[in-house]
């Protein structure tokens, strides 16, 4: 049993193979036949862009207009893209899970559970989930709060929420408090989180 | 004396640079954890960009498993393997550029997540150097030189194991055979399929069976490879169970790595697959227990050896703590834990109990009992290689209670829709207590340090004896 080529064969390709059908071709296939599961890339995400985005580009003129023009599908899909990867890169998935559960009340705090078709899109390649919620879930976060409440929560975040532990990020905005190109990027991202869904109660039944 | 022959064929410089430059890198994780742990208590020293304390989070993770584990158990294996097998390995030359490459790709991933070019797969934040989903480039792909390394590291082992496959071979080898090729296959899926193949859902299944995978088929077979080496050789005695060691790597081969999906349970990732995960999960516990049962019953008849040898002490505790951590697995995987305990610190403490309380253990074991032998000096200082233990062993106890602790607070607080605010509060007085006894495990950390760097330049003359238990019982 334990040869040299029964340990590279068998349990070395072989039991990982078992575990990478079970494990990834299995879920990949199921998910795939399901209705309705078409991938969207980020042109078809950012055909029209969102309110909030169109709010930065009246509030922030200059700078909007410097990094990303006008407001169009183009630059929408720019500034999303731009978004996660400062998202990714100042790792804040890993304070801010994306996926609300059917359990511990999280509909509640949140709204809808997360079904698999509205991660089928670019924006979540590879995906979000995270795996610990030190700040709350961030899934249903687009059009909860304002852009304002934004700005000010990423210059200081206990002057709005006092006993948070997030950190500052004032280095995405001026002195005037008007975001560069990574903040408007940011705040575009998280104004569209959990909008892939339609019909997701914005409304808040406690405080997150 | 059976136990010494073979030393020639070792290379003693590559194990010492290794084991040198993963402590090394131990520092700067633990340094790193130790920052962002300030973040949560408000005294986070640094402002900016690049020293945000997110990016703190990807080195101390990262550079736990790349920097510390790595160097640690490739220079392990310079010592092993050519034991076991009675061969060199490929070739010198070859070790020092692997050190060296392996080091470079430490300093550019560091790089990388210091400027924000972390790849969005957890402890396989490694930059693609490629901007998410496309092929465009934005910095040097440290990827694909990862995946370079790895292969150079398993033509380096795997040529004496092939060149000894006539042998029959010892259980160690059986583990660190599969576990080559495991890394390989490991890496490359995780870091390429979820990237550019499978977005959502799909994507989640991979990436979770890729961290399961990492830690269970590269790490655990690495761990158990030199537990089986070592314990016997330092005790002087055959381990307890044949039939033990053959299910123990079988069944882990076969079942460790179905449970990968166990990482994202009530999730958009279809049920049975959660459930087939959930049952094999719980099915490791068995195959945890034998081989744990196996280890201890070797030790039966030595007991004093927990008292005579260090190395047997961190083997030992290890053990234990890999007891624990398993027997964990087996509760927190059900649903009825997961709708607590996920997203919590509870999960924070299981990761440390595993990484720095079990094969952190069993390394520091390794070095215990090899950098005498490497630098042909017996230890500069007994007292801090007391105190190196004892800091870890506290330091590391108390850190996981105290945050499985705050797991549980944290969970009955989010399921009774408290105010976020009032659990970040509630958190608090846990979070200074894991600053704390990160505090006492970096102090122990450097006392081992320091102890390395002394004996290497001004210990007593080596005597070989004085490492081995004696044959006879207790």
């Amino acid at each position: 049993m334990e040869r040299f080529y029964t340990l590279v064969f068998i349990a070395g390709v072989g039991c990982f193979a078992i575990a990478f059908l079970l494990s990834m071709v299995f879920p990949w296939m199921s998910l795939y036949s399901y209705h309705g599961m078409d991938y969207q890339t980020l042109e078809q995400l950012a055909e029209k862009p969102s309110k909030e985005f169109v709010l930065l580009a009246e509030k922030f003129p200059d700078s909007f207009k410097q990094h990303y023009g006008a407001v169009t599908p183009q630059s929408y899909a720019q500034a999303l893209q731009r978004g996660r990867d400062v998202y990714v890169g100042q790792a804040c998935w890993h304070c801010h899970s994306q996926y609300v559960r059917v359990v511990s009340n999280e509909h509640v705090r949140w709204g809808a559970p997360s079904s698999a078709q509205e991660y089928q899109n670019a924006l979540n390649q590879p995906h979000l989930w995270g795996t610990r919620r030190v700040g709350p879930d961030l899934a249903r976060e687009g059009g909860r709060k304002t852009n304002d409440w934004h700005i000010a929560h990423f210059i200081n975040p206990k002057s709005v929420v006092p006993h948070s532990v997030m950190p500052p990020y004032p280095f995405y905005f001026d002195e005037k408090g008007v975001p560069d190109a990574d903040g408007i990027a940011l705040i575009t991202y998280l104004q569209w989180l959990g909008t892939v869904q339609a019909g997701i109660p914005v409304a808040e039944r406690v405080t997150p | 004396m059976a136990a010494r022959t073979g030393e020639s064929l070792v290379n003693y410089a590559l194990i010492k640079a290794h084991l040198l430059a993963g402590a090394c890198l131990l520092v700067v994780s633990m340094l790193a954890g130790y920052l962002y742990s300030l973040q949560f208590l408000g005294y986070y020293p640094f402002s900016g960009s690049i020293l945000s304390p997110g990016h703190m989070r990807l080195m101390h993770t990262n550079m736990a498993a790349y920097g510390w584990l790595v160097n640690g158990f490739t220079g392990m294996l310079y010592y092993v393997v050519p034991r076991l097998t009675g061969k060199k390995v490929l070739s010198d030359k070859l070790g020092h550029l692997i050190f060296w490459a392996w080091q470079l790709i430490i300093v550019l991933a560091i790089g990388g997540y210091l400027t924000d070019k972390a790849q969005a797969i957890e402890w396989g934040e490694t930059p693609t150097g490629f901007r998410p989903g496309t092929f465009e480039m934005n910095y040097v792909p440290v990827d694909l030189l990862v995946v370079v390394g790895a292969v150079l590291v398993i033509i380096q082992f795997m040529t004496p194991i092939y060149q000894a496959r006539e042998q029959k071979f010892y259980v160690t080898l059986w583990y660190f055979t599969a576990g080559l090729v495991w890394l390989a296959l490991t890496y490359l899926m995780g870091n390429i399929m979820p990237e550019w193949m499978l977005p959502g859902a799909a994507g989640a299944a991979t990436t979770g069976l890729f961290i399961h995978d990492l830690v269970g088929l590269y790490v655990t077979p690495m761990g158990w490879g030199l537990m089986y080496f070592f314990v016997p050789l330092i005790l002087r005695k055959p381990i307890w169970s044949h039939s033990l060691s053959v299910i123990g790597f079988w069944a882990l081969a076969f079942f460790y790595p179905l449970g990968g999906v166990h990482h994202f349970l009530i999730s958009p990732i279809p049920d049975y697959v959660e459930f087939g995960a959930i049952t094999t999960t719980i099915a490791i516990e068995v195959v945890v227990t034998t081989v744990v049962v196996n280890f201890f019953m070797t030790l039966r008849g030595k007991w004093s050896a927990l008292r005579t040898s260090m190395a047997i002490r961190w083997f030992y505790v290890g053990a234990v703590f890999y007891f624990i951590t398993c027997f964990q697995c087996a509760f927190q995987v059900t649903w009825m834990f997961q709708k607590v305990i996920h997203f919590t610190d509870w999960v924070v403490g299981h990761a440390h109990l595993i990484m720095f309380g079990v094969f952190t253990f069993w390394l520091f074991g390794v070095i215990d009992w090899l950098w005498p032998r490497v630098c042909k000096r017996e230890w500069y200082s007994e007292s801090l290689r007391g105190w190196h233990f004892w800091l870890w062993s506290i330091g590391v106890g108390a850190m996981f209670f105290d945050l499985m602790i705050a797991g549980l607070v944290h969970g009955f607080m989010q399921r009774d829709l408290n105010d976020w605010s009032d659990i970040l509060r509630m958190s608090e007085p846990f979070w200074w207590v894991r600053t704390v006894t990160g505090v006492m495990v970096i102090a122990g950390l450097f006392c081992a340090i320091y102890n390395m760097v002394m004996t290497a330049k001004a210990g007593a003359a080596y005597q070989e004896d004085k490492h081995y238990i004696p044959a006879q019982a207790d």
